[in-house]
């Protein structure tokens, strides 16, 4: 898999985090001027897809056709505007189309479809995409491939009794050519998911069903690389809990229920750029 | 089973198809299983996917001809449907063969979003529909399955008459870049068509000509039709049976020619009357403001009767006797 582009263009650590905060704008922005969408769960899942599409998946615009490229499914589909937001800057499509989010006769509609480039499959309702990558992983085994499958899936998502039927289907098929990477931002729309419907131990479950887990940070990039570079157990799929905070990267959407499908006011919008300023002078300040 | 399941036809609809010449085939089921074994023979890139349910899809020899391309996925239909969406997606031709009744109802949302929604060229096969199961209930009827996935986008329903008509359809799905649900039942079924036929996908296929009645069946019930029809010209009824195999995209030139032609029009499923071929019929027909006296057979909102599959047809009137019937008071406009 080093035959990638990607390690050419592969981005320091600190280019990441300057990337990863130029995108948490680009999707407030796209989500305030829509009046729609996903703010919580777009901002603590878009340090991982940064790592993704920056670092691990064979994929690139012009390679997109290409049968044996790596595949994401993004099956926690609500946090659409997160990936939109790397897409576009990963040069699938031009940002400013985003302007049209939600908008009548978009094709950016508030769930991924495959109207949009660099996109798999039509998500949105939730345990689904883990099935559907479990099929992606067995079709590269059968020919041999070196094709590589992620998904994303939010932690209270794995409520639905369908990641668990995928779960058991990847574990006896030995599919260590398949990742499920869980948001684990430990809320959802009603409030904490321990308290909605509990699901935790989810790293006891998950090598219980015979996966390989491994626990890192969502928001650091040394740690999500390391955990997505490779398989982490050969013969086993693995599961890459990412604990993160949503609404990561702005104070006052840390942690808040509210922010689940909150639309950002004017105001917030304007104190929420502020910050993303800060923290960006912060960063090249560090950098110089 | 200690005694044979009883027979969908009556001792005088025996004679009747003996006299018609028609030939008594095997299950559509078989027929779709011989038929995938021989596709997946010639291409490696076809593959099955189960649902613990080979044994039942007989789907048993292609297993242990080809291990490799059959992948089993356990008790588990919403997984079922999303490996398959999944497989497709990747380039496989990936048949996902589970019992209609579990398929179409448990994961129904896998179908509509990972098959039809995402436009992958999947192939959902229904076996055991309708009350195939007879017996056993309600909880393994289908009688909802093309009610539910007329109303989703970017499927093609394909019911097949007979052997001839499966097998073409298997070809058919195989080929296909959209998705397509088939479904059939596991009784051995009569021969429909001459050697000669035609078959293409949206198109009916004439079994006989007549301008009293119209019979437009679907599936495992058109033989019953054909019957009814040779029945009512014994009464001088001249009826037209039309084999409706696909019930979408439907062959509304075919539909509307029947009710523009025929003095009266019966549809015929092994379905609800809601939701299925007969109210497809009906919306095409009234809005071309075709008025024809109409009626549809189907297996009506209620609790199904319980019995084997013959009992069930044979209650509702899905048989030579019951469909001359209501053809004829039909005509009479009883």
């Amino acid at each position: 898999m080093s035959m990638s582009a990607r390690s050419e263009t592969r981005m320091t650590d600190h280019e990441l985090e300057l990337k990863s905060i130029q995108l948490r704008r680009s999707l407030l922005r796209h989500i305030y001027q829509a009046g729609a969408g996903h703010t919580g769960g777009s901002l603590s899942c878009v340090d991982i897809l940064n790592v993704l599409y920056h670092r691990i998946l064979r994929v690139s615009p012009e390679t997109f056709g290409d049968p044996h490229r790596d595949r994401y499914i993004q099956s926690k589909g609500h946090s659409v505007e997160a990936l939109y937001a790397v897409l576009a800057d990963r040069g699938f499509f031009p940002e400013s189309e985003l302007a049209t989010l939600c908008r009548y006769q978009s094709r950016f509609v508030g769930h991924p479809t495959r109207q949009v480039p660099g996109i798999e499959m039509n998500t949105g309702a939730l345990g689904h995409g883990l099935s559907i990558s479990v099929g992606m992983a067995l079709a590269a085994k059968l020919d041999a491939a070196p094709d590589r499958v992620f998904t994303l899936l939010g932690d209270g998502e794995l409520a639905e009794g369908s990641n668990w039927e995928a779960a058991m289907a990847a574990a006896h098929y030995d599919l260590d050519n398949l990742t499920a990477i869980i948001d684990h931002n430990t809320l959802q729309i009603t409030g904490r998911t321990r308290e909605v419907c509990s699901n935790e131990p989810l790293d006891g479950k998950f090598r219980a069903f015979g996966w390989a887990v491994r626990i890192v940070n969502g928001h650091n990039f040394a740690e999500l690389t390391e955990a997505l570079s490779q398989p982490a157990e050969t013969g086993k799929p693995t599961c890459v809990i990412a604990n993160t905070v949503k609404g990561r990267g702005v104070s006052f959407m840390e942690d808040a229920v509210k922010w689940h499908h909150g639309v950002p006011s004017d105001a917030d919008f304007e104190r929420a750029l502020k910050e993303l300023a800060a923290a960006e002078n912060r960063l090249r300040g560090m950098a110089a | 089973m200690s005694a044979p399941a009883p027979s969908l036809f009556s001792p005088a609809a025996k004679a009747m198809a003996e006299k018609l010449g028609l030939k008594m085939g095997r299950a559509n089921l078989d027929e779709f299983a011989a038929t995938l074994l021989e596709l997946a023979k010639a291409n490696r890139n076809l593959v099955a996917v189960t649902s613990d349910s080979r044994g039942s899809a007989k789907l048993g020899p292609f297993g242990e001809a080809l291990p490799r391309q059959l992948i089993e996925v356990g008790i588990a239909e919403q997984n079922l449907v999303g490996i398959t969406a999944g497989l497709a997606a990747a380039g496989k031709k990936a048949f996902g063969v589970s019992p209609a009744c579990f398929l179409t109802a448990r994961s129904l949302e896998q179908i509509k979003n990972d098959v039809c929604y995402s436009d992958v060229p999947a192939v959902l096969v229904g076996i055991s529909a309708g009350v195939s199961y007879g017996a056993l209930g309600s909880t393994h009827h289908s009688l909802h399955d093309l009610a539910a996935l007329r109303a989703i986008h970017n499927i093609s329903l394909i019911v097949p008459a007979d052997n001839f008509e499966t097998r073409e359809a298997i070809r058919a799905a195989a080929q296909s870049e959209q998705p397509v649900y088939l479904r059939f039942g596991k009784a051995a079924m009569y021969g429909l068509h001459k050697p000669e036929t035609r078959y293409e996908v949206g198109k009916a296929i004439t079994l006989r000509d007549g301008g009293d009645v119209a019979f437009i069946g679907t599936g495992e019930t058109v033989v019953h039709c054909l019957l009814a029809a040779v029945k009512l010209a014994e009464q001088g009824l001249h009826s037209r049976v039309l084999s409706l195999h696909t019930v979408k995209p439907l062959d509304t030139g075919a539909v509307l020619r029947a009710g523009r032609e025929c003095r009266a029009l019966v549809t015929v499923e092994e379905h609800s009357v809601h939701g299925g071929l007969g109210e497809g019929c009906a919306a095409v027909l009234l809005q071309a403001g075709v008025s024809v006296p109409f009626r549809i057979v189907g297996i009506p909102d209620e609790d199904t009767v319980t019995g084997a599959p013959a009992d069930i047809f044979r209650h509702y009137g899905i048989s030579m006797e019951g469909l001359a019937e209501k053809a004829m008071h039909l005509v009479k406009g009883k």
